[in-house]
């Protein structure tokens, strides 16, 4: 079903949804950001369509809805533990395609990788259905149709904004609250071809550890500073550490928390004794670039990154992501298109 | 030749060690102004002057090498600097072609500020302006500063008056790593307000200085700003001959209002408590505060100000600084 509806008649919409369904969209949040008077525009719970920022990239992806940045796994006393409370709602996450594909990623390794799956991702993942937001034009830093991740069918819903919205409805669930909102059209969303970046990628098969030793990684020694931005902007990375929490007043109670890791963050390789095995910035660089273009498609067959360019929009150094990737492929050779 | 000094010197000229030039004072409110006025500058300076211009301290512009008969000439052709540095911002001047009516209060400025940089929490040319428009013109002499983080490019630790940008960080745990990077850089290069307590951060309130340096180092935007504006004011911080020495916090966590209110109520205290018999009527403020004491300055100052709920008042402030002479302050009774 395809319609085209007013705004007011969208709103009404998400009125009504709002009642089984958290919505979340990318959204802004005035003069919070980084610097003295800019914004942030990151996923927040929205409740009308005129929240939801259409014309700016989120700096953050929404992987933290489905991936929360902390995120209690157990609370325990001396006897037992409890899990938290679950909240009953499902949820509705407005994204653009790169996005969703960047879900699939998330998918792949929490509930792919090995034989167990991880359940706290997949109890809230099983909630989502997403509203697809319909993206041509793409940003600057923007790299998706080099990494094959501009196109989606995994939407229930999918959306063209503009004075009037645009909306197709695949998800059955979805039918009776749309229904006769708007005049029924022909819809299907389109993808965006071509960006103005564009990303030649390696043949993995001629990557080696020669590689891992190239000169190329020594730039990023001296350039990289470590903050971790770059991990926590992307809408693929997916590592997190154990946190133990004993309360103060009774360190006999207290809680297992999962917190975001990063593989550019200080401590990330820290052992037992104090050993790491990546104390060199540049071979952080490399780890991250290996997983992103290398050794996930090696497992997965396709490549962990989406081109998003989140990492090239945050990092306060000025590192292209894409760019590295463009100097490795360099180096190792291009993959050949199937 | 027969030039009246005393209102040369008011029009914002000065007699300099040549006999016969002057130079001329032009203000940049704020430190920061459209290139079209250089035009002028650059016309003045190579039809009046010797073809150069001095950038003074107080990011003005002095125009060196003038002959005192070409003032009214060159007030004329200054007029759309008054119009645009002045009369724009709301400074009320009577005569527009009569050049500056006042110089005593020097020109108010600022760091680059949050146009450009990356640490400053306000937009130090535009309350620097403000100011200005409160101010001027006024004979007494008072230096103003905005700087817009405590790292004082302005040097505001000089003036009489330096304004210092704050932010409030607002903390989201939820947002929260652990990476400490927050923590690590405030003991490194600010006060040591932050420290970890089970992975999470705490912050010492007394300690801050809302500097926000742990806004700008977090990865995850776990900090964040609190997006209404606040100001640490210093006060009477000079330079000089007698007692030099860096201005001290007199207010912490103010708002826009209160420093401005604060500068306007200091001139009623100067009429009141200025030393009638100084040198050419000049006092610098500094000196009448240490005179009257600061308890009499705080009275004035606070007059109709309406102070907001997170604002702290320095109770006493040890001025310090550095006389020449260890009994400075004594008078030798038979003198």
């Amino acid at each position: 079903m395809a319609l085209r509806l007013s705004r007011e008649a969208f709103n009404h919409a998400l009125k009504d949804l709002s009642k089984e369904y958290k919505i979340y969209a990318p959204i802004r949040l005035k003069e919070i950001g980084r610097f003295s008077e800019t914004d942030v525009v990151r996923y927040g719970e929205i409740s009308m369509v005129e929240e939801i920022v259409t014309d700016e990239k989120s700096h953050f992806s929404p992987k933290e809805i489905l991936f929360p940045i902390t995120q209690t796994l157990f609370y325990f006393t001396e006897e037992e533990y409890k899990e938290p409370k679950e909240d009953g709602k499902k949820i509705i996450i407005f994204l653009r395609p790169c996005d969703i594909n960047g879900v699939k990623r998330l998918d792949q390794i929490f509930l792919q990788n090995g034989k167990d799956k991880d359940i706290y991702y997949e109890c809230l993942r099983e909630k989502v259905k997403f509203f697809m937001m319909e993206c041509v034009e793409g940003f600057e830093s923007c790299f998706c149709v080099s990494m094959d991740a501009n196109k989606t069918e995994n939407y229930a819903a999918a959306i063209r904004f503009g004075e009037e919205l645009l909306l197709e409805v695949k998800d059955d669930g979805l039918m009776n609250i749309f229904q006769g909102l708007g005049k029924e059209t022909n819809f299907t969303p389109e993808f965006i071809e071509e960006n103005r970046v564009k990303v030649c990628l390696p043949d993995v098969n001629k990557i080696t550890l020669e590689l891992f030793e190239h000169e190329m990684w020594k730039e990023y020694s001296q350039r990289c500073i470590a903050c971790g931005r770059c991990n926590f902007v992307c809408s693929t990375c997916s590592c997190w550490t154990m946190q133990d929490i004993f309360y103060d007043e009774n360190k006999n109670n207290g809680e297992r928390r999962r917190v975001w890791a990063g593989c550019h963050v200080d401590g990330f390789t820290d052992m037992a004794g104090g050993h790491g095995f990546r104390k060199n910035y540049g071979d952080r660089m490399r780890f991250k670039t290996m997983h992103k273009i290398n050794d996930f498609k090696k497992r997965n067959g396709y490549h962990m990154c989406v081109g998003c360019g989140r990492c090239d929009d945050i990092c306060p150094e000025y590192i292209s992501f894409s760019n590295c990737i463009n100097k490795v492929t360099k180096i190792v050779g291009e993959e050949r298109k199937s | 030749m027969d030039i009246n000094t005393k209102k040369i010197k008011k029009n914002a000229y000065r007699v300099t060690k040549v006999r016969g030039k002057t130079a001329l004072r032009i203000r940049v409110p704020g430190g920061h102004l459209e290139v079209k006025y250089f035009d002028i500058i650059k016309e003045i300076a190579e039809k009046y002057g010797d073809g150069s211009v001095h950038i003074t301290i107080r990011q003005g512009f002095e125009v060196p090498g003038i002959d005192f008969d070409k003032i009214p000439e060159i007030n004329r052709m200054i007029a759309p600097i008054l119009q645009g540095l002045e009369l724009d911002y709301g400074v009320s001047i009577g005569d527009i072609e009569g050049g500056y009516p006042a110089a005593g209060t020097r020109n108010v400025s600022a760091c680059i500020g949050n146009k450009v940089c990356p640490f400053a929490n306000y937009n130090t040319t535009d309350l620097a302006i403000k100011i200005e428009k409160a101010i001027f013109p006024n004979d007494r002499h008072v230096k103003i500063a905005c700087t817009g983080c405590p790292n004082d490019c302005i040097k505001a630790h000089m003036q009489d008056f330096g304004i210092i940008g704050q932010v409030e960080p607002i903390y989201d745990a939820s947002r929260c790593v652990g990476c400490e990077a927050c923590v690590k850089n405030c003991k490194k290069r600010v006060t040591g307000a932050l420290r970890m307590e089970n992975y999470k951060v705490k912050r010492d309130e007394d300690r801050c200085i809302g500097c926000g340096e742990c806004i700008l180092k977090c990865p995850t935007g776990a900090w964040s700003r609190n997006p209404e504006k606040f100001y640490r004011m210093v006060i009477m911080g000079r330079t000089g001959k007698k007692n030099p020495r860096l201005a001290q916090t007199f207010l912490e966590w103010v708002d826009e209002e209160t420093i401005i209110q604060v500068i306007v109520n200091t001139y009623a205290f100067i009429e009141d408590y200025i030393d009638k018999e100084a040198p050419l009527g000049k006092e610098h403020v500094g000196y009448i505060v240490d005179r009257a004491g600061y308890h009499i300055f705080k009275a004035y100052a606070f007059k109709g100000v309406k102070l907001g709920p997170k604002a702290k008042v320095a109770n006493y402030i040890d001025f310090g600084g550095y006389t020449y002479e260890r009994n400075i302050h004594f008078d030798r009774c038979n003198e």
